[in-house]
């Protein structure tokens, strides 16, 4: 007997422990018959979950914690048991952008409080010179990319809603919009920062774990109402990424998941720009440099897989941050209440849960967050936002 | 209905046929007021310039997420709802999601009127998937009747058949084989371009 399920995704590399799951057949060893269904936009992916034309999906983290709260659209209560990739992120500058900052910089270029005071400058200049201000493009006005991006740059003086343009783009569009610049930067996914790289049309100035040591980026997302209803299902799916994402880890079948990735119905892009993300081993030039990184991305390697309710504080505490929503107890509450490591402990038969990682946020500038006190985290940042 | 009471309505769509079929049916269901946008570049500043009452918008465009930033607090004069915002009405929800079309209105449109132009919206797309699929089928046909009359070719050759007795012995194998004579039509091709 087995269960038919329709999951939702993005052609992106951090949806790797879901396709996985699926074409290694891992779900259907647990009785799952998945078919998954390329989207193109995040509104789809969350309408189509919303009303049931999923049962799950690769979900945006924040999205997902909207979706509860009600923010932006329809209140309809996610659950998410099992949490698809740790950062996996890049801010990807075009080559003039990239001289400019380059030409102020005071200190190491990884380093993202050195760029992003670079960046302040920049935007000084342009402004005493009556230029357009930059424009940044991101993927979705509650994504982890529009946080990580404000979150940079405020942290150098910069304000997001101000100084600079901050647009949401689709993923496929990012490089052409680079290239014709319609953006000047952007913050995405992979694979689409290498490939602004491939076409000489930007440079990684920053991979996201710079900014976040530890950030959850995308979620396996489930109806609550359904999860409810279908607790064993639930436990195979988890129990079937957690494979996946362990399979993907082991150095010798990356080269065989980056082929299963690569399909033209999955992620649909080269096998080798796929290998490059997973191994976080990147060419961030079109000169050819490579900086590797070991927290590029995160798929199922320092209990990666296991949703962090401290995480999802962090996003709720950056939609405060911005304006997105007010700072409640209540739905502060709620927003954790959408990652599910119980569920996840459950699934895989551990008792009591993982080690908890040493650093759930571990951002370069600001105080150690502290879901028990995110008011007092708040104030602390030079650009606040009046809270709704 | 008059011009005044017409509210500004918006399609986004690729797909330029799709777009005048949708413009059309508002048109005759007196939707005066009515733009096409098939370029995306720059959507959202000409959305804002257009301060349209609705937003029409296919859901194969990834475009649809930049519309998303129309919820923000923003500089935009006003703010747009989400078609999904009335949960009670899934039947309307579901047909759409199915025919493949989104809308966004602005606040302050009453419900009865959005569900009329959604509903033309609805079969407008559908009456398009339609055409789009009988265009498809005929291109189908044309290309298995070459198919054929090639295949027809190689065995009039090849077997010095007349036309008539060559389709007669493809059809009698199609239906001996259980397949399409399109099919065999098909292998015949591919034969004779192995034994080349």
């Amino acid at each position: 007997m087995t269960t038919p399920l329709h999951i939702g995704f993005i052609p992106l590399v951090d949806a790797a422990a879901l396709i996985v799951a699926v074409d290694k057949g891992f779900c259907a060893e647990e009785g799952l018959d998945v078919a998954l269904v390329r989207e193109v936009s995040w509104s789809n992916v969350r309408d189509k979950l919303n009303i049931g034309l999923f049962d799950a999906a690769h979900l945006l983290a924040p999205v997902a914690i909207a979706s509860s709260l009600g923010l932006g659209h329809v209140k309809v209560p996610i659950t998410a048991p099992f949490n698809l990739g740790i950062n996996g992120n890049a801010i990807t500058v075009s080559p003039t952008l990239h001289a400019a900052i380059m030409a102020e910089i005071d200190g190491h270029p990884f380093d993202p409080m050195v760029t992003a005071r670079a960046l302040a400058r920049v935007v000084a200049k342009r402004r005493r010179a009556g230029a357009e201000p930059l424009t940044f493009g991101m993927t979705f006005p509650f994504s982890t990319h529009n946080y990580q991006l404000r979150f940079w740059m405020a942290a150098g003086g910069v304000d997001p809603d101000e100084d600079v343009h901050l647009v949401v783009l689709p993923p496929p569009y990012m490089v052409d919009s680079i290239s014709n610049g319609h953006v000047d930067a952007f913050c995405v996914g992979a694979p689409w920062n290498s490939i602004a790289v491939d076409h000489g049309v930007g440079h990684i100035l920053h991979f996201v774990s710079d900014i976040l040591v530890r950030a959850a980026e995308k979620v396996l997302a489930i109806r609550q109402s359904w999860a409810e209803k279908n607790p064993a299902v639930v436990a195979a799916l988890v129990r079937a990424n957690t494979r996946a994402a362990e399979f993907i880890e082991e150095p010798a079948n990356r080269a065989e998941a980056a082929r299963i990735l690569a399909q033209p119905d999955r992620i649909g892009v080269g096998a080798d720009v796929i290998q490059r993300t997973l191994d976080g081993r990147l060419k961030i030039s079109p000169d050819g440099a490579i900086r590797e990184s070991a927290r590029y991305l995160l798929v199922g390697r320092e209990a990666a897989t296991r949703p962090d309710p401290v995480q999802a504080a962090w996003l709720y505490a950056q939609m405060a941050r911005w304006g997105q929503t007010a700072v409640s107890a209540e739905a502060l509450r709620t927003a954790m209440g959408v990652f599910r490591p119980d569920l996840y402990d459950e699934a895989l038969g551990k008792q009591g849960g993982a080690a908890a990682p040493p650093r759930a946020i571990g951002a370069f500038a600001g105080p150690i967050f502290d879901p028990e006190d995110i008011k007092g985290y708040l104030a602390s940042f030079d650009i606040p936002r009046p809270t709704r | 209905m008059s011009a005044e009471q017409s509210p500004k309505i918006v399609i986004v769509d690729e797909s330029p046929i799709r777009a005048a079929i949708l413009e059309e049916g508002l048109r005759e269901a007196g939707y005066t007021s009515v733009v096409r946008i098939s370029e995306m570049q720059s959507l959202l500043a000409r959305i804002y310039a257009l301060d349209p009452d609705i937003i029409v918008i296919d859901l194969e465009n990834p475009s649809r997420d930049i519309l998303e930033q129309m919820f923000q607090v923003s500089r935009a004069v006003r703010r747009p709802v989400a078609m999904f915002v009335d949960q009670s009405d899934t039947a309307s929800i579901q047909a759409s999601v199915d025919a493949g079309v989104s809308a966004y209105i602005v606040d302050g449109l009453k419900k009865e009127r959005m569900k009329s132009i959604l509903d033309l919206c609805v079969s407008r797309f559908n009456a398009f998937a339609k055409l789009q699929d009988e265009l498809d089928r005929t291109k189908m046909a044309l290309e298995e009747r070459k198919v054929i009359d090639r295949a027809k070719g190689i065995l009039m050759k090849l077997k010095g058949l007349t036309e008539e007795e060559a389709y007669v012995l493809m059809r009698s194998t199609a239906m001996r084989e259980k397949k399409k004579i399109g099919e065999i039509a098909q292998s015949i091709l591919t034969a004779s371009e192995l034994l080349k």
